[in-house]
């Protein structure tokens, strides 16, 4: 065996040229591909929904105006303009006309719209009328699943407006056989079906869709030849006419055919990442574990002589620039939920092989390179960490960490494997395992697992036992009894556990109608082609075509809970020193604090909105008046001095992220209460429900919708992210708080854990920084913690960032599940990660 | 033997996940009460045995508290896992943990006990008997040489140095492991010559060759001003990377592995 190639490659000067082209201008959103839907679907509408999803994407890639970017050695890309991107009304359209006006300014990725586009927009939209997911995922929801929604219990809006997304296709196939072999396994699977069986059209259908997207994106790539063969020739400098002809080579042989060296698997493996994202608008599309399956056409072409690691490691960067090409629009409260432009394409190197050895190749530290070099927020990059990872993988690992770019993410293989097969998978898949998205492990080609598929905001069913499952006037939830009367903790818990399972409930609802719409309006034969079994049983992936079939919506809000009720059973029911009464009244007066300034305008709009829909002119008096009443409270000096007094008490409790066994055991239960319901449940596809704890960046915006908690958190202040602890009260230092973490049952929640600390860079300083850094990792892993990330920023820094954002345009952070370019985000979600604890600073 | 869990001692803080005061990831234990009235000491808290109150941030705390060993060892064993991964474990700081030797003993006996490395920052200002004590409990002596000069020495620490130089090398001999560390202060020992002679002493101990310089820093001056006492360093600038540099450089050319920083 060739020993691994761990050195550092330098950066070509090409790849700075890539970025500084790709970041020209603000992203724009252009029309072709709904015009180019709209027109086939019109075309098609006697058809099976199958086949006219094949046509409307053979029609697309026929038409789909091409561009091959200056300098590009690997090409395709969905926009004529760098970072646009494309819209999906089959999904859902209205709110994206709603923001015709507003998209640009948005605070959360903003978006450049041509008059024209608009216009053109305009048109094709009234053909969408009552035809989208979205639509019929409505009509299939409960009454009660929907008040839900309407009152912030959760939101499933990822899937309710948009595609799935969040699979790792069958990259490796596609690379050794060609669309052309993946063609001949559908038609060997046709060959096989009897015209007299109960499902034979289905299937036959099924079968010729994946046949008629093949073959599209066998022309599509056709195209490019061309294009690239035209450019040439026009091309006076005799270096790019070269390379031009080479990527006509390229793409006049791959996808079509199997790679034939590692340049043209790099081809073939982008088109496959971009056209998943031209077929539908679903985010978290993952290349999962690269260095894997592109390992064998380096190795082959090194042997040969045919490659420098040079010309490898550039190929490979040039690829992480094309993944930074890709974009997509989500409406304004999703833009804040996932903040950053970011496609979530998590890439994954490291860890075992499905034989249980150690996978660590050449690719897996050109990848690290990769990262190093282009320094921007994709692909998501993690890193796999078991007990026999190579020091040196980690201490690498550790360095890109220290650039501050918020990547890699660290996974423990010694939690997730087990986890994964107590979920049903062989023990050869589980080793196999890549991160979806932000977290969320499954085995590639073989799962269609719905990660991402909700948020449950667990603070919110808390005001409700508080509120006997009223919220704003309405009966949303079981009457649990009048919270002032209840006479022991285990009362008020089990109203709380009550509260919860019913919610679940109809989150469950609200995901099985949406997963049922998907099915019957928008089943991709495309990435259906590569994800096993679609083919053998003649399915779509989103009618349970995949071996794996799970859903995974996603808990936050652990650390407020944990520290809510354990403030309660502690205040309430040992000490007796407030009653549940006080209490009560001190969270509806947010403990006698103003609102914030900036939630109280929004509030306000909102109020004066509801006012000028209903009819009723109103004043810039009205509205000031309106303005004053929600930010100021009408708390006496004698109810504030009380609700401090209780603050201080609430303050001087020992909190989760501490250390603290016995609070620390108390969260592990109250996280149970979310995780351990959620395996009862069966998804449409067949499979199970398994719940995850993290947030993607929605603890922002959801915080916002929720009012003060018992743990002394103030009225729509963000809650704590994912599995980490309150901002600001982990004050023990790194590891406490990681020993903390690792207390809970990081396995029950198999759709992924998410903890977040926020590194100074002097803490990794020098090698002994690295070391240190390793350490802690490993420490934490050592206990079945699941996932790791760090910021690596210094407070001042984002400070700065925030007052000169010009100055700062590259600067990356970690936002939750992923990196994003801070002077990106909206000014809550950047206060929201100044606060976080800075830990590390000695 | 008394039971040593139980041996009772006066710390004013333990910090955990601090990678800059001996090998790996450690819990770093700070003893009250000091012989030494070093100027630029950043933990004046620390100088004082005596329980005192200081404000910090606008508010009065007290500082110092008594703990168990067993108190302490509770504490240290959370961080196990860091330590197993990186050869790291238990420092004792301070103050100076030689002003408390039963204490001291015990507690990194029961690390031993534990399986925990241990080290001990320390001034060696104690007579041998003491120190001698020490001896089989600690894994790294990272030892003070702040001045070659005595006058000097006693000018800025209230105390001279024949003592120190002597122990130096007496634990030089015994211990398993000693580290020198010299903190470069402006004014007091920050010309080439004096971190000359403190290197060249360093190279003339049996077993020794490795030298921390720890530049300077004003973390401390908070605290005087939070104790009521005056800051005698006044404003006077951190050493500069550059400077710090230099001073290395001399180090290494007497053969000593040195390091800036911890």
């Amino acid at each position: 065996m060739r020993p691994v190639y761990s050195a550092k490659i330098e950066k070509s000067e090409r790849i700075g040229k890539l970025i500084e082209h790709l970041f020209l201008k603000m992203p724009e959103i252009e029309a072709d591909r709904a015009v180019l839907l709209t027109e086939s679907y019109k075309e098609t509408e006697h058809l099976p929904i199958i086949l006219r999803r094949a046509k409307a994407f053979e029609h697309i890639l026929e038409k789909l105006p091409i561009t091959i970017r200056p300098l590009e050695l690997v090409v395709g890309s969905n926009t004529k303009a760098p970072r646009g991107c494309q819209v999906f009304p089959e999904y859902s359209y209205t709110w994206l006309q709603d923001e015709f006006d507003t998209i640009a300014t948005r605070s959360a990725d903003p978006f450049y719209i041509s008059e024209k586009t608009r216009e053109t927009l305009r048109k094709v939209y009234p053909y969408w009328a009552g035809k989208t997911t979205s639509e019929l995922a409505t009509s299939y929801m409960s009454p009660d699943a929907l008040a839900a929604i309407d009152h912030n219990m959760f939101t499933p809006g990822n899937y309710f407006y948009n595609g799935i997304g969040h699979v790792t296709v069958d990259y490796g196939k596609v690379l050794k056989i060609g669309f052309k072999g993946i063609i001949k396994e559908a038609e060997a699977a046709i060959a096989k079906l009897n015209v007299a069986d109960g499902d034979y059209s289905k299937r036959f259908q099924f079968l010729q869709a994946v046949i008629i997207s093949c073959n599209a994106v066998c022309d599509y790539a056709k195209r490019y030849a061309t294009l690239a063969k035209a450019e040439a020739a026009a091309c006076t400098d005799e270096k790019r006419k070269a390379e031009l002809l080479k990527i006509a080579a390229n793409c006049s042989n791959v996808p079509a055919n199997g790679a034939g060296s590692f340049y043209e698997a790099c081809q073939s493996f982008w088109f496959v990442q971009m056209l998943l994202q031209t077929e539908s608008s679903g985010h978290s599309i993952s290349p999962g574990r690269f260095d894997q399956y592109m390992y064998p056409y380096y190795e082959a072409d090194l042997e040969k002589g045919a490659i420098t690691r040079e010309f490898a490691q550039e190929l490979i960067d040039c690829i992480w620039v094309k993944l930074n090409d890709l974009n997509k629009v989500r409406d304004a409260a999703s833009a804040e939920g996932f903040a950053g432009y970011s496609l979530f394409q998590n890439l994954i190197v490291g860890g075992q092989d499905s034989n249980g050895q150690d996978a660590t190749n050449d690719i897996s530290y050109m990848c690290m390179n990769a990262t190093m070099h282009v320094h921007l927020p994709q692909p998501s990059f993690s890193v796999r960490v078991w007990n026999g990872t190579p020091h040196e993988f980690m201490l690498r690992a550790a360095e890109v960490t220290r650039t501050g770019v918020g990547l890699p993410a660290y996974y423990n293989d010694e939690v997730i494997i087990p986890s994964l097969q107590s979920r049903g998978l062989t023990l050869e898949d589980a080793r196999d395992y890549n991160i979806i998205g932000c977290v969320e492990p499954q085995k590639s080609a073989k799962t269609d697992g719905w990660h991402d598929a909700a948020f449950f905001n667990m603070c919110r069913p808390l005001e409700l036992v508080f509120s006997n499952g009223m919220d704003k006037g309405v009966q949303i939830g079981p009457r649990t009894g009048d919270v002032t009367k209840m006479t022991s903790f285990d009362e008020f818990y089990d109203a709380y556990k009550q509260q919860m399972i019913y919610f679940i409930e109809l989150l469950v609802n609200a995901d099985n109608a949406i997963d049922l719409a998907h099915a019957e309006r928008c089943p991709l034969p495309f990435q259906s082609s590569m994800v096993e079994d679609c083919i053998g049983r003649g399915k779509s992936l989103q009618e349970g075509g995949a071996i794996y079939n799970f859903t995974g919506p996603q808990g936050f809000g652990i650390a407020n809970m944990a520290d809510s009720l354990y403030a309660i059973k502690r205040l309430v029911f040992e000490e007796k020193s407030v009653t549940m009464a006080e209490y009560k009244e001190a969270l509806e007066n947010n403990y006698g604090k103003d609102m914030d300034s900036k939630i109280a305008e929004t509030i306000t709009t909102e109020v004066a909105k509801s006012f000028i829909e209903s009819g009723k002119a109103l004043s810039r008096e009205d509205v000031q008046t309106i303005y004053e009443t929600v930010v100021k409270n009408n708390c006496s000096d004698e109810q504030k001095a009380r609700y401090d007094a209780l603050l201080d008490r609430i303050g001087s409790l020992p909190k989760f992220g501490n250390d603290i066994g016995e609070v620390d055991s108390f969260a592990r239960d109250v996280a149970y209460t979310y995780t351990k319901p959620m395996l009862n449940y069966r998804n449409p596809r067949g499979g199970q429900y398994q719940a995850g704890l993290y947030p993607v960046s929605a603890n922002v915006p959801l915080g916002a919708q929720t009012g003060a908690t018992p743990d002394g958190r103030l009225a729509n202040t963000p809650v704590a992210d994912g599995v980490s602890p309150a901002a600001g009260r982990d004050v023990k230092g790194p590891t406490a708080a990681a020993n903390s973490v690792s207390k809970l049952d990081h396995y029950i929640a198999s759709n992924g854990t998410l903890f977040n600390m926020k590194f100074h860079p002097s803490a990794l300083a020098g090698e002994s920084g690295l070391e240190s850094f390793v350490a802690l990792v490993r420490g934490y892993f050592d206990q079945k913690g699941s996932h790791m990330q760090f910021n690596v920023v210094s407070r001042e820094t984002l400070r700065d960032a925030q007052k000169n954002p010009e100055k700062y345009k590259s600067l990356v952070v970690r936002v939750a599940g992923y990196s994003a370019l801070f002077t990106t985000l909206s000014r809550s979600l950047q206060d929201d990660i100044i606060n976080r604890t800075e830990q590390g600073e000695f | 033997m008394a039971d040593i869990y139980n041996v009772r001692g006066r710390i004013f803080d333990i910090q955990r996940f601090s990678t800059h005061d001996g090998p790996g990831v450690r819990t770093i234990v700070f003893l009250k009460g000091c012989p030494l009235r070093c100027r630029w000491c950043c933990n004046p808290e620390s100088q004082n045995y005596e329980v005192q109150l200081m404000t910090q941030k606008g508010k009065v705390k007290t500082t110092g508290y008594d703990v168990t060993v067993q108190e302490v060892m509770d504490e240290v064993m959370r961080d196990r896992p860091y330590y197993r991964r990186s050869n790291g474990g238990l420092t004792l700081s301070g103050g100076e943990c030689t002003w408390q030797p039963d204490f001291a003993v015990a507690l990194l006996k029961a690390a031993h006990e534990n399986g925990i490395n241990t080290a001990i920052e320390t001034t060696a200002f104690a007579d041998w008997s003491v120190i001698e004590r020490f001896i089989p409990e600690v894994d790294v002596f990272l030892m003070d040489i702040k001045h070659i000069n005595s006058a000097k020495h006693k000018e800025f620490t209230t105390k001279p140095n024949e003592l120190i130089l002597q122990n130096a090398g007496k634990i030089a001999e015994k211990a398993k492991r000693l580290i020198i560390r010299v903190p470069v202060i402006p004014g007091f020992n920050d010309t080439a010559e004096e971190i000359g002679e403190i290197a060249k002493f360093t190279a003339s101990l049996p077993n020794v060759n490795e030298i921390h310089l720890l530049p300077y820093h004003r973390m401390g001056k908070d605290k005087y001003d939070g104790l009521g006492r005056p800051y005698l360093m006044g404003d006077v600038p951190s050493p500069t990377n550059e400077k710090m540099q230099e001073l290395s450089e001399i180090c290494k050319a007497y053969g000593l592995t040195t390091h800036l920083g911890g």
